[in-house]
């Protein structure tokens, strides 16, 4: 989809030198030369360009390529498995000795692994939660802005509903009551929850769209299929989609950190930062326990957090630019 | 001849962008007389807007910037006046109407207080009474029915042609010596165009000895109500001269170009002739005149692309001024316009 | 004006009547209040027999939801299923502590966004720019639990090594003070901090991409034109209109906040509503729990019209809708 089309000037014109005064004008290759190309760059040429030049954005995205790179390598890179036990090494301080890197927690257990079998887990669960709500949101935000009438009437207060529903606290309930301790069901009720911005997004494209590209279609085809239609619209949510993915992610990871940290999310021996830093509220004088998990939290969720700002910057397509 | 109420000299303005700088208006010299309507013609980048723009300050200084010239209104160079200075001249000796009425007034402020403010702004003291009963008068002025209560509605309750009439009414509240009208019409229906330009007329019969600087791509418009006009090519003043003289006996290749691409509604046609290519760079611009490629009198001869024609008197004089190295070749050239030649040709 | 605010709350109104129904459905389904009941080893099978007919549980879901609404208004939300007593001045109790916290931190966090918001846009890419964007963006990527726990870390520490003592670092106050007595104060401060600093990151950004958006219009451009002074220009038009978004946001951020910030108040064992809601909650005190529910569900509804109406009355155009 990155073209780059020259488009010489007069390139239908005929070359008819010194003909009479109202002949068209005659073309060269110098005259082509003299800057009279017009190059014709495609949308995703100048997205690519704008989230390249995005100094946060990179930035964000190195660090990510990091961290997850280690989540998803933890086998090859964390010095011990989350739960070895080394009762002669407990609440040890940082040091270089034996790889503790960040210390070790009240079982001797290493710091270090724990945490970045924690970021495998934030990783897992928040990219699955950003797939899931995605799907479902595009789905539902499709068919309600594609059909309108009472389908969209319908879907949209299903949606106003889901939004007064207090996501902690009902995320808090599910677990609780339902005895989840498993990411993959915590993961599916976050899913649940979250379709709700995509959905609304995609189906303003499709309403405003489906005004332009209708008409044309219907011409075009007669009985234009409505998976032309999808062809057609779909592509145009793609940039919004996006960042409301990305955006997922960073609060998905969040949620899931702080149900863990209350003791109704992700239950031990599954690894959650979350997790990591409640052991660190019981120890605080262990300061090692409680700083390193926070931080990679931190970490991860402002690295996708600059990304989906470079992501939202590069497919904007209100561009600020001068009127000449 | 009067002394001119703004005379604009070797003005240049250029914008630093992404993908290069943008000269926008290069070496640009006018001016303009108190009573007159100058047109300023051309294409979309053609930089038409930005020299008024520029005078006004409201060009963005970065990326924007002001290369050379100056602007003298009144005795004042009003590119060199420091920020409160200039806003002394805005809305009131000078005022502007800019081209979109939907998203040019403020949808959470009623219509009748923006036009207030234009008059409070420059006259504090005035009482608010006194310039609620102004605003009336201007409202009405400009013709829209019933200005008492729609002074109290909100823009959005307005429909186009009344939000641009409303915007006229904002420029003349405090009898401004120069108004400028940046393409007024465009973003409006032609049955409202017709309509907006009517009051356009009646405004400037209302404000004493005003000057009209009017930008437009539509020659129609031009035709009606400008008594002189400005053709402008890529950044460059290609065309001066009185409206008659530049429609009957244009000067210039793309004048020319423009005038025959216009259908006229007296003749049959069977095709309408566009000018050939498309719009220059403008940074990237053609060397030379930069109206050589599309240029169908160049001919592809060397002078064409390697100098700036300047603007010089033509056949007819002082006043018409063209800026083409072979401007004698279109001496006797006719276009759709032109009284038949029977009549005594040329000059 | 008046039929726009009729139509928004009639509107609500059976949104919040779905939504407790859900809210009870789920809750008693997966809460099984009848297990609860039978485990518990002071009653009888004949007590328990009565017990349950006299909550009605042998009946049908929406039946027993027909009661409890009949008890929200008649017997004020009843008694706990755990501990038979009423729940209801639990409930203000907490509510109550919970808002004074909430009040407070949110129109700091309020004034000091929007102040930064707006000197972050006029003097954009200024080193006062970054520098706040800087914060904002960590204050979007702080869990709060983390922030709450840095905090408590660092005034513990504080009180260890030089036996000061600032801000404290738990519970609501020491015996004996009231509510807005500097122990008080001294108690709250901390839970302030954390809530304000990341309701301060949220609404400065918003502010600053507002005024951003309103700066370039073209009606601002209008009003320059007109000759106003740039102060004028952004106190009438810029600021205005820009503030709108913020208004909104905010509303809805405090209905949010109503349910209690449940991990502050955990962290720092404050008495409020969400620290309530979790102790019932790990206590399997299911009509506690629906209480609880319910007041959130009617503080985000109401506070969601609430935006709105405010939404509709600083902008026209919604008016209109």
């Amino acid at each position: 989809m990155s073209e780059q089309t020259s488009v010489p000037l007069g390139a239908a014109v005929g070359n008819t030198p010194g003909g009479p005064v109202t002949a068209p004008p005659g073309l060269t290759d110098s005259t082509v030369e003299a800057g009279l190309e017009v190059k014709v760059r495609s949308q995703w040429d100048y997205a690519r360009r704008r989230f390249l030049r995005h100094r946060l954005a990179m930035i964000g995205l190195v660090g990510l390529i990091i961290l997850f790179g280690a989540g998803i390598f933890a086998n090859f890179i964390a010095p011990y498995s989350f739960e070895q036990i080394d009762l002669n090494n407990v609440l040890h301080a940082p040091t270089l000795s034996g790889h503790h890197y960040f210390g070790t927690d009240e079982i001797g257990r290493d710091e270090f692994s724990r945490v970045i079998y924690g970021i495998r887990t934030s990783l897992e669960v928040g990219v699955l939660v950003a797939v899931l709500s995605t799907f479902i949101g595009l789905v539902i935000g499709a068919v309600a802005g594609y059909f309108g009438g009472w389908l969209d009437n319908l879907l949209m207060r299903i949606t106003d509903l889901v939004l007064t529903l207090p996501f902690l606290a009902i995320l808090a309930a599910a677990s609780a009551l339902l005895g989840a301790g498993d990411w993959k069901r915590i993961t599916l009720i976050l899913a649940l929850l979250f379709w709700v911005g995509t959905a609304r997004v995609v189906r303003g494209i499709f309403l405003s769209l489906r005004e332009k590209e209708y008409v044309e279609a219907a011409k075009a085809a007669g009985g234009g299929d409505i998976r032309i239609m999808f062809r057609h619209i779909l592509p145009n949510t793609l940039g919004p989609v996006v960042v409301s993915a990305t955006l997922a992610v960073a609060t998905a990871i969040l949620i899931e950190a702080a149900l863990a940290f209350l003791g109704l999310g992700i239950k031990p021996p599954t690894p959650s930062l979350g997790v990591l830093v409640q052991s660190g509220q019981t120890n605080p004088q262990q300061w090692w326990l409680t700083i390193f998990p926070g931080l990679t939290i931190v970490l991860v969720v402002l690295c996708v957090n600059f990304v989906g700002d470079g992501l939202r910057d590069a497919l904007d397509p209100t561009q600020r630019r001068v009127r000449a | 001849m009067p002394e001119p109420v703004l005379s604009i000299r070797n003005l240049a303005v250029e914008f630093k962008t992404d993908d290069g700088i943008v000269h926008a208006v290069d070496d640009i010299t006018y001016d303009v007389y108190p009573r007159e309507t100058l047109g300023i013609v051309g294409e979309s980048g053609s930089g038409k807007s930005v020299s008024t723009l520029t005078v006004l300050g409201l060009i963005p200084i970065p990326p924007g910037r002001i290369v050379s010239g100056e602007a003298i209104f009144k005795g004042k160079d009003l590119l060199k006046l420091g920020k409160k200075e200039l806003q002394t001249f805005r809305g009131d000796e000078v005022a502007m109407v800019f081209q979109d009425p939907m998203t040019s007034l403020n949808p959470v402020l009623t219509v009748g207080f923006q036009l207030g403010e234009a008059i409070k702004t420059h006259y504090p003291k005035e009482s608010d009474a006194a310039i609620e009963e102004r605003v009336v008068e201007l409202l009405s002025l400009v013709g829209v029915p019933g200005p008492k209560g729609r002074a109290k509605q909100y823009p959005h309750e307005f429909s186009g042609g009344m939000r641009q009439r409303a915007m006229i009414a904002m420029s003349i509240a405090n009898n401004p010596s120069l108004l400028i009208a940046d393409e007024p019409t465009t973003a409006l229906d032609v049955t409202i165009q017709a309509q907006v330009l009517d009051v356009i007329e009646k405004v400037q019969h209302a404000t004493e000895n005003a000057a009209t600087i009017l930008i437009t791509h539509d020659l129609g418009i031009v035709a009606e109500l400008c008594d002189r006009v400005i053709v402008m090519y890529a950044g460059r003043i290609v065309e001066i001269g009185d409206v008659h003289t530049i429609f009957e006996r244009p000067r210039h290749p793309y004048t020319i170009g423009l005038m025959n691409s216009l259908p006229k509604l007296t003749e049959d046609e069977e095709w309408l002739e566009p000018i050939p290519g498309s719009p220059p760079s403008l940074i990237n611009r053609p060397s030379g005149c930069a109206f050589h490629p599309r240029c169908s009198v160049s001919q592809g001869r060397a002078r064409c692309r390697e100098e700036v024609p300047v603007l010089e008197a033509t056949d007819d004089g002082g006043e018409h001024q063209s800026a083409c190295h072979f401007k004698e070749e279109l001496i006797g050239l006719r276009t759709k316009f032109s009284e038949p030649a029977s009549a005594g040709g040329a000059a | 004006m008046l039929t726009y605010i009729t139509r928004r709350v009639l509107y609500s109104i059976p949104v919040l009547i779905v939504s407790t129904f859900l809210s009870f459905t789920f809750v008693s389904l997966a809460g099984n209040p009848t297990a609860i009941l039978r485990s518990n080893p002071r009653f009888s099978p004949v007590t328990l027999h009565l017990l349950e007919h006299q909550q009605h549980l042998d009946r049908s879901i929406p039946v027993r939801y027909w009661f409890w609404v009949k008890e929200i208004f008649t017997n004020k939300l009843g008694d706990s299923l755990q501990t038979f007593q009423p729940i209801w001045p639990d409930l203000t109790r907490t509510a109550g502590h919970t808002l004074q916290v909430i009040i407070i931190a949110e129109v700091l966090a309020l004034i000091l966004g929007v102040a930064v918001g707006i000197y972050s846009a006029i003097k954009q890419y200024s080193v006062f720019d970054y520098a706040f964007t800087t914060i904002s963006f960590l204050g979007f990527a702080m869990p709060t639990f983390w922030l709450a726990l840095l905090l408590q870390i660092l005034f513990v520490d504080i009180y260890l090594k030089w036996n000061v003592r600032i801000f404290y670092t738990s519970g609501l106050n020491s015996p004996g003070q009231g509510t807005w007595s500097i122990d008080r104060l001294q108690h709250i401060a901390l839970p302030v901090m954390t809530l304000l600093i990341i309701s301060f990151a949220t609404y400065s950004r918003y502010m600053r991409a507002s005024m951003l958006d309103v700066i370039n219009t073209d009606y601002v451009r209008t009003a320059r034109a007109k000759g106003m002074s740039e102060w004028h220009v952004i106190m009438r038009h810029v600021f205005r209109n820009a503030l709108i978004p913020i208004v909104t946001v905010a509303a809805i951020n405090f209905g949010a906040l109503l349910g209690g910030a449940i991990v502050t108040e955990t962290v720092f064992s404050l008495d409020g509503i969400g620290y309530y809601f979790i102790q019932k909650l790990t206590n399997l005190d299911l009509y506690a729990v629906m209480a609880y529910l319910l007041i959130t569900s009617v503080a985000i509804i109401l506070f969601n019209l609430i935006a709105d109406i405010l939404y509709g009355y600083l902008d026209p155009r919604i008016r209109y809708e």
